[in-house]
């Protein structure tokens, strides 16, 4: 990541929580018994225009009204760039693209799921609702697509003017994808209590889904939740030596060591084995930081560190850390500083720092 | 922001040749690679061409010294030949001896596989072979290729329609500007696929008789396929190692038409923006460009917008222009780095490669494409236009190295 501060100074999610009423902050989670957690999403019709949203696919949905949550938390009009981070894009409309050309033999089709298939249409629509003209990219890079998205996002705050950037991070679920992941062994076999996820001790996850945008800038504003000091994105270090190459390369980047973290986000999804990764860094912390996690309330898909990213930022604006995410330690302290670490199936490795403002 | 970056290697693999030096015979010799569809059956068999690369799924593994499959993609297949030739080009013995990344760029990922997978599962969802699935989503070509190569330092996927693979440019020049890092393997890769063969044609923008670019009877565009990847350096890398320049790419620009999700504005909002800040990134004029590259795809509403683009940036001093879409098809995310290669081969031949299949003027535009190939042509500044769905435009120019600029 460019060496220059980058400030989060807006926040828009629908996720399987209450999340897009900014008021709230993980006050009413109800446990959900399942294997699968679906957004809880708004009414979108106070969000977008009803003709418009009629044609628009869930995510789409989904993406353009977390991306206005997120503008006016910010009291952004106008972003300087749109960087959107998706594995998989609006995979509903590329289901029902492909289920109607093998169904009907290459016959009697409708381009609107195979336009909006397309990778980058959140990123579009938002921009043609807005009429941006700025910078609008889309990556697509599995547990890596959001983390792309905001180290852009940096580079283009650090080498043009653009002064605010809306990035966000956003992926659907729907039944095929489910099935089909399940059949792949990603989930648990049987429901389970998404708040006793980490109870389980069986391989598999839960699948989830969201949308999550954050404003980007470098100027700190009254309204900004927390600084993002470092991002560091690493494919399946080989040795746990590499993996603490990296930690240590971003705090020493800002003066820090490991006992400076006062909270380490972790994103333990439930599956024995996938979780087994974390411990290196849960035993060199423990007794320092202390540990939350929050995959049992997002559930996991690629740009899950969307949400990790989201929580991480409230904690650190209202110095609050919500019951339901604690994993352990004392929690009697200030949040100075928290270190965000997630990895998407043992592939795609990410660590983001994020300290308080004054 | 004072580095230069610099294009030490290239690699192809399209309907027109399977290396840059085939692709090169072919613009040279004006053979166009648009034909019958042999890849997969269709009901579109007869109607509808195709710019297929001519080589099978064995034989492209083949081509890279792999005898097991290994759940590869075509996608990825194709993107691995052509990066593996960029770096053989560059004359890089150690990929890593610097901080080195890898950017792809991809529409469709595994398609040419889910498609397997879904005919079997749509019947039963407990059916398909699941290895003709995994590798659907787009970062897995990339991460075939970036092992491949053996590149770890920075991976990532770029996918923005038809404009990806010049994305993928754009990124990887930033990465290096800034210093992040000091060498880039960028480009894109796209197999052809039933899927997007009949997308477009439910948009009803495929020409049955192959795409026109830029002819007043033009009936839309032709699917090609195919991988383009460019090797880029940081200047201090290329003295440090003497490596022998190709090009450099000396302006970029990426803007947003926001006008409709796959329509382009009749004025060319999006384009216009993207090729003035292509132009004002290189410290460039407008006259300084010798050659366009133009997207041209040959759909009615692309080559009006860009026409319209072209004509209110270099009003009465129009540079030649061709696209070369007319050869390769519309390969969509390679499109944008094939098209920076080919540009580059402007350069080196001294020659500009016409736009095939051209015979009646727009009746909207004044400005008319290259229709033979024009030779002995000095060429220091080509620009290469790039335009995705969802106002997606992007704008490269590639110059000669500064010292060689006559």
């Amino acid at each position: 990541m460019p060496p220059i501060p980058v400030y989060i100074n807006g926040l828009g999610i629908i996720s399987p929580q209450k999340t897009y009423e900014p008021a709230t902050f993980l006050d009413e989670v109800i446990p959900v018994v399942s294997n699968q957690l679906r957004c809880q999403e708004p009414v979108y019709k106070d969000y977008i225009s009803g003709d418009l949203v009629r044609r628009m696919s869930r995510l789409i949905k989904m993406g353009i009204a977390s991306s206005r949550i997120c503008l006016q938390d910010a009291g952004c009009v106008m972003p300087d760039a749109i960087i959107t981070g998706t594995g998989l894009g609006c995979i509903e409309d590329t289901e029902k693209f492909l289920s109607a050309m093998i169904n009907n033999k290459e016959e009697f089709l409708t381009p609107t799921p195979f336009i909006q298939s397309t990778h980058n249409t959140v990123g579009a629509q938002i921009a043609l609702l807005l009429k941006c003209h700025h910078y609008n990219f889309t990556y697509v890079h599995r547990g890596h697509s959001f983390e792309s998205a905001l180290f852009d996002a940096s580079l283009q705050l650090d080498t043009t003017d653009a002064k605010n950037i809306l990035v966000g991070g956003l992926d659907e679920l729907t039944a095929n994808l489910f099935q089909i992941t399940k059949r792949l062994g990603h989930w648990k076999t049987k429901p389970v209590n998404n708040l006793q996820l980490l109870n389980t001790k069986t391989r598999g996850s839960i699948a989830g889904e969201g949308s999550a945008f954050f404003l980007l800038s470098n100027m700190q504003t009254d309204r900004s939740y927390a600084k993002l000091s470092g991002l560091s994105m690493l494919l399946k270090p080989s040795t746990p030596d590499e993996f603490f190459l990296k930690v240590t390369g971003l705090l020493e980047k800002n003066d820090l060591k490991l006992e400076n973290i006062d909270l380490i986000l972790l994103g333990l999804n439930g599956d024995e084995k996938m979780d087994r990764v974390y411990d290196d860094l849960i035993s060199a912390a423990a007794g320092m930081s202390d540990m939350a996690y929050f995959k049992h309330l997002s559930g996991e898909y690629q740009t899950a560190s969307a949400f990790g990213l989201w929580l991480a930022s409230r904690v650190l604006k209202s110095q609050r850390i919500p019951e339901v995410i604690r994993l352990s330690g004392s929690f009697n302290r200030p949040v100075k500083n928290i270190l965000l670490y997630n990895h998407y199936r043992n592939l795609n490795h990410s660590l983001m720092l994020l300290s308080k403002l004054n | 922001m004072t580095r230069r970056v610099y294009i030490t290697g290239t690699g192809i693999i399209s309907a027109i040749g399977n290396s840059v030096e085939q692709v090169e015979k072919s613009l040279l010799s004006e053979r166009s690679g648009i034909g019958k569809i042999t890849l997969f059956p269709t009901i579109h068999q007869d109607r509808l061409p195709l710019a297929e690369v001519k080589l099978s799924n064995t034989e492209l593994l083949d081509k890279i010294g792999k005898k097991e499959n290994n759940n590869l993609t075509r996608t990825a297949l194709l993107g691995m030949i052509a990066a593996r030739e960029a770096i053989d080009d560059a004359g890089i013995l150690k990929l890593n001896e610097c901080p080195t990344g890898l950017i792809s760029a991809t529409t469709v990922g595994g398609m040419d596989r889910s498609e397997v997978f879904y005919e079997a599962y749509i019947q039963n969802p407990s059916r398909g072979r699941l290895r003709d699935v995994v590798n659907h989503d787009c970062g897995d070509s990339t991460d075939r290729i970036a092992t491949f190569l053996g590149i770890r330092d920075f991976v990532t996927t770029v996918s923005t329609a038809c404009s990806s693979s010049a994305n993928s440019l754009i990124l990887g020049a930033k990465l290096i500007k800034a210093g992040i890092l000091d060498r880039v393997i960028a480009g894109g890769t796209d197999a052809a696929t039933l899927f997007t063969l009949n997308g477009f044609n439910t948009l009803m923008i495929l020409d049955k008789n192959g795409c026109r670019p830029f002819d007043e009877n033009r009936a839309g565009l032709t699917i090609g396929e195919g991988a383009a990847f460019l090797v880029l350096e940081s200047d201090e890398l290329v003295y440090k190692r003497k490596a022998r320049i190709h090009a450099e790419l000396s302006g970029y620009g990426n803007a947003n038409d926001a006008y409709h999700q796959t329509a382009s504005s009749p004025e060319g909002t999006g384009a216009i923006l993207a090729i003035q800040q292509a132009l004002a990134s290189g410290n460039l004029r407008p006259a300084d460009i010798d050659y366009i590259n133009v997207h041209g795809t040959g759909t009615l509403n692309n080559d009006l917008s860009e026409g319209v683009a072209l004509e209110t940036i270099f009003g009465l001093n129009m540079p030649p222009f061709s696209s070369t879409k007319s050869y390769t098809g519309h390969t969509l995310g390679a499109a944008g780095a094939i098209e920076a290669i080919i540009s580059i081969l402007t350069m080196k031949n001294r020659c500009l490669f016409p736009n095939l299949n051209w015979t009646t003027p727009m009746k909207e535009l004044s400005i008319r494409p290259v229709t033979g190939i024009i030779e002995s042509y000095e060429v220091n500044h080509v620009l290469s236009n790039s335009f995705g769905f969802g106002g997606n435009n992007s704008a490269l120019i590639i110059s000669k190295p500064i010292d060689l600029i006559t």
